[in-house]
C-alpha cells in the first residue's frame, strides 16, 4: 500500500518526506501523514475513502471537488492537504444526520435536479455555502453562486429549482 | 377496485428517482471509487506531437524509480499481438504507438506504478526521440496530392481518403433540380466538439491467475461489446471475462468505444497479476477519446416559386482523425446522415460523402446523437431558412407546406427511411403561439429603436432514434436488438435485468414502471440491475437514444411473457379454465365476477408454493427484442434572441421546446433530458468547440480552453409537449435523450441569422462567439470555419 494515502499511526520507515496533517472531517479529527504535494481532494478521497467528493478535471474549473474549507467552498483539488492541516473540512458524507437528509439532499431529488450525479456533492456543498449566508436567494444569485460549478447532464434549470426548494424548507423550520 | 397506476409508480409517474438516494449521499459507486487490495495505478504517457515517426523509446530512467511496478511500450504490446487493436468501424487504431505518433495525445507508454502520482512522475523520466513529420490538420491538407501518408501502416491505403459513399437517386434529383424555379445552397462547417462528460474514462482490471477470470470494472455505455471486444482482442475465453459498468458520470457517446487505456490496463494486470487501475485526466478525456462532428456540408436544394421542394443534394466531408474509429452501425460510413429531411415531404434527394484520415484524436462518436444525426439535422434545419429567405417567405409557412402530413404516415424518406408517426404543424403550431411569432414584427421593430437586433429561429426535425432493426443495424456483425430478463420472487417482489446501461438517465426508475405498468407490481418493490455481463442478458447497450425504444420494448415483453404464466396460475388458484380469467392491472378475476380474483402477488406465490400438476416452477423470463424499425420522435425548437450590436454578444430572450416523443414513462426525466439536451446544443452553438492550430496543437484541450456553459449563462427553457404514441413499440414509447441536443443548435444559429438578415449576413459556422457575430455584422461577410487560432500566448 502506498505511503502517499495511507492513514497510519506510525510513521513510514522511508526517504519520502512526509508530514502528519491532522483535519477535522465532518467533525471528526482525522490524522494521516501524507506527502507534501498529495492534493486535499486525494486525501478525502483514497485516504479517508469518502469518495463523494469527485474530481472532474485537471484546471480548476468544474467543481465537482468542492468542499467546504472552514465553512468556505473550495475547489479541493487545488489545494494541498498539508494547507488543510489543523482546519475545518466539510464534504458531502456530512451533510445528512444519521437519520435525516439535508434539505438540500431532499431538494435535489424532489426537483430533479441530478442525473449521473458526478457534480451532485460539489454543488450540494457550494449550494450549502450560500445558504448559510442568505437563507432567501433570487435565482440570479443561485446560478451565480453555483457558476463555480460544471453539469453536464442537467442544465441547471432544477438544480436551482432545488436550491429554492431547500431554502424554503429551511427557513420554515427556523419559523 | 384496479389499482391506480400512478400511485404504484407505473407509466407516467414523475416517480422520483431512485438512483437519487445514493447519488445524494455522496455513495455513487463510480470506477474511480472503487478499491481492490493490492491495487497499483496506471499513467499513461502520450504524444506532445501530431505527427512523429517514433525513433527510439528508453524507459529505463522510469524503471528505476522506486514504487514502479511495470513501463509498457508498443514494442512490448506487439510481442503479445496487441500493439493495434479493431475500431467499431472495421479500421484498426493503435494501442500504444509502435511505429509513428498520429495525433497529438496518442498513447505511447504506461507506467504502472504503486500509487498514481509515482507513475506520473514516471512518465516523465521516459525518453522518446520523435523525428517530426508534417501534420496534417485538415480534409483539404488530406487530399492534396503530395500529403504524406498518415496510414502508411495499412496495405492497401492509396493516400489519406477513408471512403467515398453515396445514398438516393441521382439521375432523379438531376432532373428535379433542372425543373427547379430556384436553387438555393447553402456550405457549412459543423466544428469538432466533444461529448466531455464530467467523469472522464477509466477502468480497473483485475485477473485472477487462479481462476482464469478477468473482471473489468470500466466506464462503458456497452458492457457486452467490450467483452465481446476483449474477447477477441485478449483472446481469452469469453466465459472468463466479466465486464462490470458500475455508475458511470456522464456518457454521451463518448463511452462506447473501446480506448487503449483499457487494453493496456488489463494486459498490465495479466502481468502483474494484481489490479490495475487506470483514470485517464481531463487533459486524457478531451484530447484522445472520441470527439463528436467536425463536418464540412455543402447543399442545394432545388424549389418550386410556390415554396415546394422539389429536390436536395448534400455532400459531406468528414474528417475522422488518425483512425477510423467512428461509433456506428456498419452499413453505413457517415452514420445516419441521410435521415436529413425525413420531416419533409420531398420527392429525391442525393448525398454523396467522403471521409478522411487527419492527424487528430480518433472518433466521429455518436455524441448524444444517433449516428450523425445531429449533423444531419443542422444542415437540413439551417438549408430550410435559407431557402426560406430565398424565396422570400415566411419560415414557418415554408416549414408548414413542405412537411409530411400526419396522415401521410408511415412515410418513405427520400433517403429510403420509414417514418411512423407524428404531428409535425401541432407541434409547431403551439410551439409559434408560446414565443409570440404573431408578435415578433412589432417586437423587432421596438428593439430596433434601442438599438438592438431580434431574431427568431426555428429548428422542426424528426429524427431516427433506437437502432436497429437487426436486418439494418449491427456493431462489428452483431446485430442491434436488446434484452431484459424478469424475475418475480415469491414475495411479488421482483428484479429486472438488462443489457442496457443507465448513464444518468434514469433507468433503475423508470424500468421499474414498465413493469409497474405491465404487472400491477409496485415500481417501489421492483430492482433493477445493469451493467454486469456475469449477470446481464446480452444488450447492445446505451446511446442513440436506444435505451426506451429498444431495451424498454423488451421490458415490456418480458413482463408480458411473465403475465401469460400468471395467468395459468391464477386460473388454477381461482379453478377455472384460462379462458375464463380477466386481466386488470394487478389482478386476474373470474369472467363475470370481478370480486373473485387473484392478485399478481397471489401468482407469484403459488409459482413456488402451489402450481398445477406438470407446470414448470418459478416465475421469471427472458425477452430479446428486435425492433421492427427505429422510433420517430418529432421536435420543434424556437429560440428568440437579441443581439448588441456595440459587442456581438447575443442573449436568449426566450426558448421553446415542443417535444413527441410518444408516450413518455416518466415525464419528470423525459423533461430533464430535454433541458440538459438543450443547454448542450446551446453550448455548441455558442463556444464549445476543439480545432487544432497548423502543426496539429489541440486547442480544446482542457477546460480552461473548452467551454461549458454554467448556471450562469446557461437560459431557461419553456417545455411544451405532444404525444404521438410509437405504433410499433409495445408501449408507444419513442426515444428522446438525444433529440434536444440533436435540433437545438439550430434554432440558436437560426435565430442569430435571422437577427442579422437585414445585414447580408447568411451564415456564421459554429460557435457564434460575440467577435464573430460583431465581424459579421460590421462587414456584412459571412464567417466560415473555425475560429482562427490564437498563437502566441
Ligand atoms: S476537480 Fe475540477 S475543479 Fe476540482
Ligand atoms: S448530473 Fe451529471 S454532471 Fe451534473
Amino acid at each position: 500500500m502506498s505511503s502517499l494515502y495511507e492513514e497510519i499511526n506510525t510513521p513510514p520507515a522511508s526517504d519520502i518526506p512526509v508530514r502528519r496533517v491532522t483535519i477535522n472531517v465532518n467533525g471528526e479529527a482525522r490524522t494521516a501523514n501524507v506527502e507534501p504535494r498529495l492534493l486535499l481532494a486525494h486525501l478525502l478521497r483514497q485516504g479517508f475513502k469518502l469518495t463523494g467528493t469527485h474530481t472532474g478535471c485537471d484546471t480548476t474549473n468544474c467543481g465537482a471537488c468542492t468542499v467546504l474549507f472552514d465553512g468556505r467552498p473550495i475547489k479541493s483539488c487545488t489545494m494541498f492537504a498539508v494547507q488543510a492541516d489543523g482546519h475545518d473540512v466539510q464534504t458531502v458524507e456530512g451533510l445528512a444526520s444519521a437519520s435525516e437528509l439535508h434539505p438540500l439532499q431532499e431538494g435535489f431529488k424532489q426537483e430533479h435536479a441530478l442525473q449521473c450525479g458526478f457534480c451532485t456533492p460539489g454543488m450540494m456543498m457550494a449550494a450549502k455555502a450560500l445558504l448559510e449566508e442568505n437563507l432567501n436567494p433570487t435565482e440570479d444569485e443561485i446560478r451565480w453562486a453555483l457558476s463555480g460549478n460544471l453539469c453536464r447532464c442537467t442544465g441547471y434549470q432544477n438544480i436551482v429549482k432545488a436550491v429554492l426548494w431547500a431554502a424554503e424548507k429551511m427557513r420554515a423550520e427556523l419559523n | 377496485m384496479s389499482l391506480n397506476e400512478v400511485k404504484i409508480g407505473g407509466m407516467g409517474a414523475s416517480r422520483r428517482r431512485v438512483e437519487d438516494n445514493r447519488f445524494i449521499r455522496g455513495k455513487g459507486n463510480y470506477v474511480d471509487d472503487i478499491v481492490l487490495p493490492g491495487m497499483l495505478h496506471m499513467e499513461i504517457l502520450r504524444s506532445p506531437v501530431a505527427h512523429a515517426r517514433i525513433k527510439s523509446i528508453d524507459t529505463s530512467a522510469a524503471w528505476d524509480m522506486p514504487g514502479v511496478r511495470l513501463v509498457l511500450t508498443g514494442e512490448m504490446m506487439a510481442a503479445r499481438n496487441l500493439a493495434w487493436m479493431p475500431t467499431l468501424s472495421y479500421d484498426t487504431a493503435a494501442v500504444l504507438a509502435t511505429d509513428k505518433v498520429r495525433f497529438q495525445g496518442q498513447e505511447v507508454c504506461a507506467v504502472i506504478a504503486d500509487d498514481p502520482y509515482i507513475a506520473k512522475d514516471a512518465c516523465g523520466k521516459i525518453v522518446v526521440d520523435y523525428e517530426i513529420l508534417p501534420p496534417i490538420v485538415n480534409p483539404v491538407q488530406a487530399a492534396a496530392p503530395d500529403a504524406v501518408q498518415i496510414r502508411d501502416d495499412k496495405a492497401g491505403q492509396v493516400g489519406n481518403k477513408i471512403f467515398d459513399w453515396e445514398i438516393g437517386d441521382k439521375a432523379r434529383t438531376d432532373n428535379a433540380f433542372a425543373d427547379a424555379d430556384v436553387v438555393s445552397k447553402i456550405e457549412l462547417h459543423y466544428p469538432r466538439t466533444h461529448p466531455s462528460p464530467m467523469e472522464t474514462c477509466g477502468s480497473l482490471a483485475d485477473y485472477d491467475r487462479a481462476t482464469g477470470k478477468l473482471t473489468v470494472y470500466l466506464t462503458t455505455q456497452a458492457p457486452h461489446i467490450v467483452r465481446a471486444a476483449v474477447a477477441m482482442v485478449a483472446e481469452l475465453p469469453e466465459q472468463n471475462i466479466r465486464i462490470v459498468s458500475p455508475d458511470i458520470g456522464g456518457g454521451f457517446g463518448n463511452k462506447v468505444p473501446i480506448y487503449p487505456g483499457y487494453v493496456v490496463a488489463i494486459l498490465a494486470s495479466i502481468l502483474t497479476e494484481k489490479p490495475v487501475k487506470w483514470i485517464e485526466d481531463k487533459t486524457g478525456n478531451l484530447t484522445s477519446t472520441g470527439f463528436g462532428r467536425d463536418v464540412y456540408l455543402k447543399g442545394e436544394m432545388a424549389l418550386r416559386k410556390d415554396g415546394k421542394i422539389l429536390g436536395v443534394r448534400m455532400n459531406t466531408i468528414s474528417d475522422h482523425g488518425a483512425f477510423f474509429a467512428d461509433a456506428q452501425p456498419s452499413k453505413f460510413k457517415i452514420g445516419l446522415m441521410h435521415s436529413a429531411f425525413a420531416a419533409y415531404d420531398i420527392p429525391t434527394a442525393h448525398m454523396f460523402a467522403t471521409g478522411y484520415y487527419t492527424n487528430k484524436a480518433p472518433g466521429g462518436v455518436a455524441y448524444r446523437c444517433s449516428f450523425r444525426v445531429t449533423e444531419a439535422m443542422f444542415f437540413q434545419e439551417r438549408m430550410v431558412q435559407a431557402a426560406a429567405d430565398d424565396l422570400g417567405m415566411d419560415q414557418a409557412e415554408f416549414r408548414r407546406v413542405n412537411f409530411v402530413k400526419d396522415e401521410q404516415h408511415p412515410h418513405r424518406t427520400a433517403f429510403g427511411f420509414l417514418t411512423d408517426s407524428g404531428q409535425y404543424e401541432k407541434c409547431l403550431d403551439i410551439g409559434l403561439e408560446a414565443i409570440g411569432y404573431k408578435n415578433f414584427a412589432a417586437e423587432k421593430a421596438e428593439a430596433a429603436k434601442r438599438g438592438r437586433l431580434l431574431g427568431i429561429g426555428i429548428s422542426t426535425m424528426t429524427e431516427p432514434l433506437g437502432a436497429g432493426n437487426s436486418r439494418e443495424y449491427d456493431i462489428l456483425g452483431i446485430k442491434m436488438f436488446d434484452s431484459a430478463e424478469l424475475r418475480i420472487h415469491m414475495s411479488g417482489k421482483a428484479i429486472l435485468r438488462t443489457g442496457s446501461r443507465g448513464q444518468g438517465t434514469g433507468h433503475e426508475t423508470t424500468w421499474a414502471q414498465i413493469v409497474a405498468h405491465e404487472l400491477g407490481i409496485p415500481a417501489d418493490d421492483i430492482l433493477v440491475e445493469e451493467g454486469d455481463t456475469d449477470t446481464a442478458p446480452f444488450g447492445m447497450g446505451t446511446y442513440a437514444s436506444r435505451s426506451t425504444p429498444v431495451a424498454g420494448a423488451a421490458i415490456a415483453m418480458v413482463a408480458r411473457k411473465v403475465r401469460a404464466k400468471a395467468r395459468k396460475l391464477a386460473a388454477h388458484l381461482l379453478e377455472v379454465s384460462e379462458e375464463d380469467i380477466e386481466w386488470e392491472l394487478g389482478r386476474f378475476y373470474v369472467r363475470g365476477n370481478q370480486e373473485r380474483g387473484v392478485t399478481i402477488q397471489d401468482c407469484a406465490m403459488a409459482a413456488y408454493s402451489n402450481m398445477p400438476d406438470g407446470m414448470e416452477p418459478g416465475l421469471e423470463n427472458v425477452a430479446y427484442y428486435d425492433p421492427p424499425n427505429l422510433t420517430w420522435p418529432f421536435a420543434c425548437y424556437i429560440a428568440k434572441v437579441e443581439i448588441d450590436p456595440e459587442t456581438g454578444v447575443w442573449d436568449v430572450l426566450q426558448f421553446v421546446a415542443v417535444d413527441d416523443c410518444g408516450v413518455r414513462i416518466n415525464p419528470m426525466i423525459v423533461e430533464g433530458q430535454i433541458m440538459g439536451g438543450l443547454t448542450e446544443a446551446y453550448a455548441m452553438a455558442n463556444m464549445q468547440y476543439q480545432t487544432y492550430d497548423e502543426e496539429g496543437n489541440i486547442i480544446g484541450g482542457n477546460y480552461m480552453d473548452f467551454l461549458l456553459p454554467t448556471a450562469w449563462e446557461t437560459p431557461g427553457f419553456e417545455l411544451y409537449e405532444v404525444v404521438t404514441p410509437c405504433p410499433h413499440h409495445p408501449i408507444g414509447a419513442k426515444g428522446v435523450g438525444e433529440c434536444a441536443t440533436v435540433g437545438g443548435p439550430a434554432a440558436f444559429v437560426n435565430a442569430v441569422m435571422d437577427a442579422l438578415k437585414d445585414k447580408g449576413v447568411r451564415n456564421i459556422d459554429m460557435p457564434l462567439m460575440p467577435n464573430r457575430v460583431y465581424e459579421a455584422l460590421t462587414t456584412g461577410k459571412d464567417i466560415y470555419g473555425m475560429p482562427p487560432v490564437r498563437s502566441g500566448n
